[in-house]
């Protein structure tokens, strides 16, 4: 509650300072704002500016550092009273404390120490708390009076506050960046911890993957198999039925609307295939497991197959489906790139339209259609929900196409959903086959757009 | 196929019966010609075809599995508030009335519907009929108003999700007894009570009302759309302004260098990282390094704004590229700085478009399942969230734990989830394009 009072107080602070610094700008000059450096409000972004952001700074800092360090106070004092030099034991104590701190259940019984030790947690979370508030305040006021201070006609205050903004705007644009360093460090680092526990040898080219790891040692089948090659050939598998729909159906689709379809077909066709893009990826997870596997199920069954309700082919036709619209719109942007001239000239020799498409427009188109086909086999390999909810959990190395095949997205997802221990080979598997999946569509999306980049450039 | 017919199309020899034996060959390869024409102009129709066909399929089994879900089965049931029951002191102690057994109140007013019924099996069958939710509506409404204690009371309860699905045809006599979850005789009790009237179908507000709940009857969508409003609010607060500032800064102010080539680069490949990957960000970043509370909406609110930062700055920029050079021009030959020359002309003008763009981002967000599920926000939970850091679920991941549930009754729910979370969805994009049409100007 304090940090929504702390965050008004300094926002009405700041809008008063805006105001302030306006009048005293008006009130140096005696109401003549053409004798000013800036316009009036100038000063009061000015002085805003200062009142606000060094405050807002504190008080996020203070946020991110305030739990760490009262509980750092109370584990110092623990140590001491209660003689625990045992880091796992102390972590026990705490999370106690903090349940008791705010109210939740706690295992086990509490013992006078440790609810003096939480009741200490709460007295000096508050203390905190009020600190931050006056802290914050005061400093808000006395950079608010700081830079009334040195407002002045001759100070170029419109400067100031582009400054300012020029480098809110640099931090943002950074953001970018920051989320890719962000996506390699943390994908790296805890795979760096996961090849120490496993060889990244036995992980890339194992053939067995089994991740189950015992809570206790001694416990039979404790080992636990980390070899992903039955999770990257499932990938592949799905990933190559996906293309085997969405490849001839895209492509022809968008043959015939860049060359066939009259305008009217053309405007009612386009947005309807756009839908397929816009459906959520969870919705076709559910189509494919409440109509497209059981349909595989049932003719199985009328022929006399065993097919498994979870199957290759129903998450891999699903998701041939979804990309349909990638391929479609990207070929479509292609074709439409091929110069008009190369069509006339093949025309003016006789040939018809299909013999024009087959031997003219798609020889020339044929990188940028690649491009378009590599992108969506990344989004095929990066896909989650449809394979989550159809493709099934058991890491079989196999080519039919009717049974159950896992895929690295899905092993993430079993991997880390639910509580776990964070230093458990089987959590940190989940961000070395992260860091795969993440290489291998980077460098499938890097190969496609330079290729359609360089066939951009051909023609234009 | 068509080589001969194109090959025959050149004459080789300038003698007249060469070209009149040319142009017989080519009136012989026409007709084949023709017919691959025909036959290619038709794997482009049954391409669509096949496309369309497959929205189509989606769409009916969704809506034909969904429908039946905005109908609910109520029995009316009337209650003697027995106070020996319920509070026999008579001291009304708020915890007595908690306490008190109301499902035996409500299974008993069950059992009198038929008194005849005395078979243990037979009484459990009826029994089960009502939702479990029954006592607890009960509950609420006693402790809402304790003067009901000793009054006699009509409720209109719930009934079982298998009734339910019973009463909406979904099973029926054909299947042997014992494959399905409705006995003979639940069947026959309860067509007698619907003939009645005790038993009546009504519009569903538990769906729309309630969160998430272990019974299917009970479980509603209200709890997630509660979430994902909550985590969209988070996703607009962080993705817009720093797309936007990020975009304005690309377009108008960076120099033309190595660096900002940089950053270019890594926006469109941003764009293309798998969803799940931001997820795994999520998780080592924000919640075991910066120790923010799992499941969430800020959590995830962050983590769909850093997904969708790269398609609203792509958006803005185009949006801000189509604002003509001269109004730039004519802005700074009145004076303004370059600051002002963005804030007070370019941005207002790019403005609709970057609209768009964000409108298109957020939807795109909002059906985002993959990375909320690695940052927790799959919990089943039964409260509706009353802020970012409260444990909440969103709209797409509600719709995956439904489906995963082995419920009958749950298949319904989800489609009738997803009907709800396609049909914002469709407003979304559909705002997107007004706004293009309206606002759009072309200089």
């Amino acid at each position: 509650m304090s940090f929504y009072f702390i965050l008004i107080a300094l926002i009405v602070l700041t809008v008063f300072g805006f105001y302030l610094g306006r009048s005293r700008s008006l009130a140096t000059v005696g109401g003549h704002a053409n004798k000013l450096h800036s316009r009036p409000h100038y000063y009061g972004y000015f002085v805003a500016l200062w009142c606000g952001v060094p405050a807002l700074l504190v008080m996020g800092a203070w946020l991110v550092f305030q739990t760490s360090i009262v509980e750092m106070v109370v584990q110092a004092d623990l140590a001491q009273s209660l003689l625990i030099d045992d880091a796992s034991r102390m972590s026990l104590v705490m999370n106690d404390i903090r349940n008791l701190a705010s109210g939740n259940i706690t295992s086990g019984d509490i013992t006078a120490d440790v609810q003096a030790a939480a009741d200490h947690y709460v007295s000096l979370m508050n203390i905190s708390q009020l600190a931050q508030m006056v802290v914050v305040l005061s400093l808000g006021i006395a950079a608010l009076a700081y830079a009334r201070q040195r407002i002045s006609p001759n100070m170029r205050a419109r400067n100031r506050v582009e400054r300012a903004v020029m480098v809110f705007l640099i931090i943002c644009s950074s953001i970018a960046i920051l989320t890719t360093i962000g996506i390699v460090l943390s994908l790296v680092f805890e795979s760096y911890r996961f090849f120490e526990m496993v060889s990244p040898i036995d992980f890339l080219f194992g053939l067995e993957w089994s991740p189950q790891t015992a809570l206790r040692s001694d416990q039979v089948g404790s080992s636990g198999a980390f070899g992903a090659i039955p999770l990257f050939a499932g990938t592949l598998f799905i990933s190559l039925i996906a293309m085997c729909i969405a490849g001839p159906i895209g492509l022809l689709s968008a043959i015939y609307m860049a060359e066939y379809a009259p305008p009217k077909v053309r405007g009612t066709v386009k947005p309807l295939l756009e839908i397929l893009a816009g459906i959520p990826t969870v919705v076709y997870g559910f189509f494919a497991a409440l109509t497209v596997a059981p349909f595989f199920r049932d003719s199985g069954s009328l022929m006399g197959l065993n097919i498994s309700s979870e199957s290759a082919m129903a998450a891999g036709i699903v998701m041939g489906i979804m990309i349909i619209p990638f391929v479609s719109s990207l070929s479509d942007d292609v074709i439409n790139a091929v110069p008009q001239s190369l069509r006339e000239g093949s025309y003016g020799l006789g040939a018809t339209r299909s013999e024009t498409i087959k031997k003219v427009i798609l020889p020339a188109a044929l990188p940028g259609v690649v491009g378009a086909f590599m992108l969506a086999i990344s989004r095929a390999i990066g896909e989650t929900m449809i394979v989550v909810m159809a493709a099934g959990l058991g890491a079989n190395l196999t080519a039919n196409p009717f049974e159950a095949v896992t895929t690295v997205t899905v092993q993430i997802v079993t991997l880390l959903v639910g509580d776990q221990e964070f230093d458990s080979a089987k959590t940190l598997a989940a961000f070395a086959l992260g860091l795969v999946l993440f290489c291998v569509t980077l460098c499938l999306n890097i190969i496609a757009l330079t290729v359609v980049n360089k066939y951009r450039e051909q023609y234009d | 196929m068509t080589d001969i017919g194109m090959n025959d199309l050149i004459p080789t020899q300038t003698s007249r019966q060469r070209g009149v034996k040319a142009s017989e060959a080519v009136r012989r390869g026409l007709k084949r010609r023709y017919a691959a024409e025909a036959r290619f102009k038709a794997y482009g129709m049954i391409a669509i075809g096949l496309a369309l066909a497959a929205i189509l399929t989606l769409f009916t089994t969704i809506i034909s599995s969904g429908l039946p879900t905005f109908t609910e089965t109520k029995i009316q049931l009337t209650v003697h508030l027995d106070e020996q029951v319920i509070d026999p002191s008579g001291e009304r102690n708020p915890e007595t009335l908690a306490r008190a057994n109301y499902r035996k109140l409500v299974l008993d007013t069950m059992t009198d519907l038929f008194p005849d019924v005395t078979g243990r099996t037979d009484k459990r069958d009826l029994r089960g009929m009502l939702s479990r939710g029954a006592s607890y509506q009960l509950q609420q409404a006693v402790i809402a108003d304790p003067s009901l204690i000793g009054e006699t009371v009509s409720f209109d309860f719930p009934v079982a999700s298998v009734m339910d699905l019973y009463s909406k045809g979904i099973f029926d006599r054909s299947v042997p007894e014992s494959d399905r979850p409705v006995s003979d005789k639940q069947m026959v009790w309860f067509d007698e009570l619907r003939d009645k009237g005790v038993i009546f179908t009504t519009f569903n507000t538990t769906f729309f009302t309630n969160a998430d709940s272990r019974e299917p009857e009970l479980a509603g969508i209200w709890g997630a759309a509660v979430g994902s409003l909550l985590t969209m609010f988070v996703t607009l607060m962080l993705s817009f302004p720093i797309g936007v500032s990020a975009a304005v800064y690309l377009e108008e102010f960076a120099p033309k260098n190595r660096l900002t080539q940089i950053i270019e680069v890594n926006i469109n490949n941003l764009a293309a990282v798998p969803s799940i990957v931001f997820g795994l960000l999520g998780l080592a970043v924000f919640i075991n390094f910066f120790g923010l509370p799992r499941s969430a909406p800020l959590v995830g609110g962050m983590v769909l704004a850093l997904m969708t930062l790269p398609t609203i700055i792509i958006a803005s920029r185009a949006a801000l590229k189509a604002v003509p050079p001269s109004i730039r021009e004519a802005a700074m030959g009145l004076g303004a700085s370059r600051m002002q020359v963005v804030s007070h002309h370019v941005l207002p003008l790019a403005m609709p478009g970057i609209l768009t763009g964000t409108i298109i981002g957020m939807a795109q967000a909002l059906g985002e399942t993959a990375p909320l599920l690695m940052i927790g926000m799959v919990a089943f939970i039964v409260d509706i969230p009353g802020s970012i850091t409260d444990p909440a679920t969103v709209l797409p991941v509600q719709v995956y734990l439904w489906a995963d549930s082995p419920e009958r009754a749950f298949v319904a729910r989800t489609s009738a989830a997803i009907m709800v979370l396609l049909s914002f969805l469709i407003m979304m994009n559909a705002l997107a394009v007004i706004l293009r049409k309206k606002f759009e100007r072309r200089w």
